[in-house]
């Protein structure tokens, strides 16, 4: 019997043949990554364990995405904590200001984590990078202190989950409105504790932005990873963006899942996950009125530079409903800085959006787009929990740019075909 | 050597959340005794005026989704639970309360047959779950010893510690 991507890459890192499903392991880790909610908690633990220095400055990566640009005092002592710590240790890769941006954004962008790599991050969706055909999962803030110290984590090796995806993608229809359908039908837990292997004709085409989307939900799903098999269009990808050296590993055509799941593409319009789970996903065609007062395009799901080019395209020359915030947050520098050479920043302003600096802020409802009491908002982040964006009374409808897009023209949810 | 704890019932059902435990809005700090204060309020606001030191939360399935904040367990640990009796756990939350040292119990008969308010017993060592009300025993499924192991010393970084 064969292994999968996972086992491989699992077993390359423990230096070791063959990895099999259920068993416990120590892998090394190439990249170790906190944040500026996360990593506080881990250098205090750090501390406790009586290392003075990480095992590697050059993996350790510290990313002050989430409350940044600091939204009050106590954030601010936290992003100080972490700045001095990582001065303190010289850590390379240590991202604050004019530099920062979304952490899973970031990172595939700067080069830092490439095909094959093993990373864990004290994020829960650190499982984006696995679209690079990277091992990559989120563990907590003492988990990174350990790695810190030891370069080294503990997994049990994960079941997997193959996903095939065939059929003609419809119109609008991208990488987000895949996974949401995808979760809606496996459910919030349906892949807990296992690898989502992401295959089939329609993933073989997929551009890495959408790819980057479908991995980053892979824990709406309870997965452990999401993984795509690199390719020529992730080779494309990394090319220029990094020295690293990469590994392409695959699933063997033998290897063992716990399932094999086929969803016919052709079936599926653009999506929306109505509160509050983002298992509950619906053809955004199907929902009736639901009037809306907020729109967000942005976040490590949803805020790259295809993303705003969807969102520009739909929103260009139109204007955003008086009853709706458009907000639009790029991912990172760079891709602030492409959006306002491709004239992007101007049709969303010119149509009444708001741009504002790349940060997590209102996705886990932490500050620059705060919801009240009953409000509701259209967003292309991840989660629609209880009050994920603010009050425990607002709502959040997860969907791709094309629909959030259309949602801000039409001041309620909306399917981009309407426009 | 046999760990006991013992308190009353919190049952809740599937599902819960990391942002309901412990909402990202008080994530600007991690003071165990603030983030306590704090625990479960967007799932349930009187909570902390219900929980006693030593009480339980019994829920169904995927308890503590979402985000991989360890904030999350320790507001539950700081706020003086005993712990969480589950269906099943979401993997990152299980990690956390593994490493910082979080009673967790993986039992669903437990889960199906207890009651909100019932007095609970649970011997850690052997995963025994004792309902005083019901005058019931239910068993939890026990752990890897690997992870016997980090629970034993106390937590991830006691086990790493050379």
């Amino acid at each position: 019997m064969g292994n999968t991507i996972t086992e491989k890459i699992l077993a390359a890192h423990c230096g070791r043949d063959k990895v099999k499903a259920g068993e416990f392991v120590e892998p090394k880790v190439d990249v170790a990554l906190g944040n500026d909610v996360t990593a506080p908690l881990a250098i205090k633990e750090f501390a406790r364990s009586g290392a003075g220095k990480v095992f590697d400055r050059s993996k350790v990566v510290l990313v002050m995405d989430h409350f940044t640009p600091n939204k009050d005092i106590k954030s601010a002592e936290q992003v100080k904590f972490v700045r001095e710590f990582a001065l303190d240790q010289k850590i390379i890769n240590y991202f604050e200001g004019g530099n920062c941006g979304v952490e899973h954004a970031l990172l595939p962008e700067k080069g830092i984590v490439v095909p094959g790599d093993l990373v864990i991050g004290a994020d829960s969706h650190t499982c984006t990078y696995g679209a690079l055909g990277a091992f990559s999962t989120g563990v907590g803030s003492t988990d990174l202190a350990a790695a810190m110290v030891t370069g080294k984590v503990w997994l049990k090796v994960p079941a997997a989950i193959k996903f095939i995806y065939k059929g003609k993608l419809n119109k609008w229809v991208g990488g987000k409105d895949l996974i949401l359908h995808t979760i809606g039908r496996i459910g919030v837990d349906g892949a807990l504790y296992q690898s989502m292997e992401f295959a089939g004709p329609v993933i073989e085409k997929l551009p890495m932005s959408d790819r980057f989307a479908m991995a980053n939900m892979a824990i709406e799903a309870g997965g452990k990873n999401g993984i795509v098999a690199p390719d020529r269009i992730t080779l494309d990808y990394v090319k220029g963006r990094s020295k690293k050296k990469h590994i392409v590993f695959a699933s063997d055509p033998d290897a063992e899942y716990a399932d094999v799941i086929e969803i016919d593409c052709s079936k599926i319009s653009p999506q929306v996950s109505l509160p509050f789970l983002p298992s509950n996903a619906k053809a955004a065609k199907a929902l009736g009125k639901i009037e809306i007062d907020q729109v967000v395009v942005g976040s490590c799901t949803n805020g790259r530079i295809e993303d705003l080019r969807i969102a520009a395209k739909i929103i260009k020359g139109k204007k955003v409903n008086s009853r709706v915030r458009f907000l639009v947050i790029p991912a990172t520098p760079k891709v602030y800085s492409d959006a306002l050479k491709e004239g992007l920043i101007e049709i969303f302003m010119k149509a009444g959006g708001i741009v504002s600096a790349p940060t997590c802020g209102p996705c886990l409802g932490g500050h620059m787009g705060i919801l009240a009491a009953g409000e509701r908002c259209v967003a292309t982040t991840n989660r629609n929990f209880v009050g994920r964006m603010g009050h425990v009374k607002s709502e959040v409808y997860l969907a791709g740019a094309a629909v959030a897009a259309a949602s801000a023209i039409k001041g309620r949810v909306a399917d981009p075909s309407e426009i | 050597m046999s760990i006991m704890l013992k308190g009353r019932a919190h049952k809740y059902g599937s599902n819960i959340n990391t942002d309901e435990i412990i909402p990202a809005r008080y994530l600007n700090t991690s003071e165990a005794s603030e983030l306590a204060r704090h625990c479960m309020e967007d799932l349930d606001g009187d909570f902390m005026r219900k929980a006693r030191k030593g009480d339980f939360i019994i829920a169904e399935n995927n308890f503590g989704c979402g985000s991989s904040r360890e904030h999350a367990p320790i507001s539950i640990k700081a706020a003086g639970l005993s712990g969480v009796i589950a269906k099943s756990f979401a993997r990152i939350f299980f990690r956390n309360a593994i490493n910082i040292g979080l009673p967790i119990l993986e039992s669903p008969e437990a889960v199906d047959k207890i009651s909100g308010g019932d007095e609970i017993e649970i011997d850690l060592s052997s995963g025994t779950i004792r309902n005083i009300t019901k005058k019931e025993t239910y068993k939890a499924q026990p752990f890897p010893e690997f992870m016997q192991e980090i629970i034993r010393k106390g937590g991830l970084i006691e086990y790493i510690k050379k």
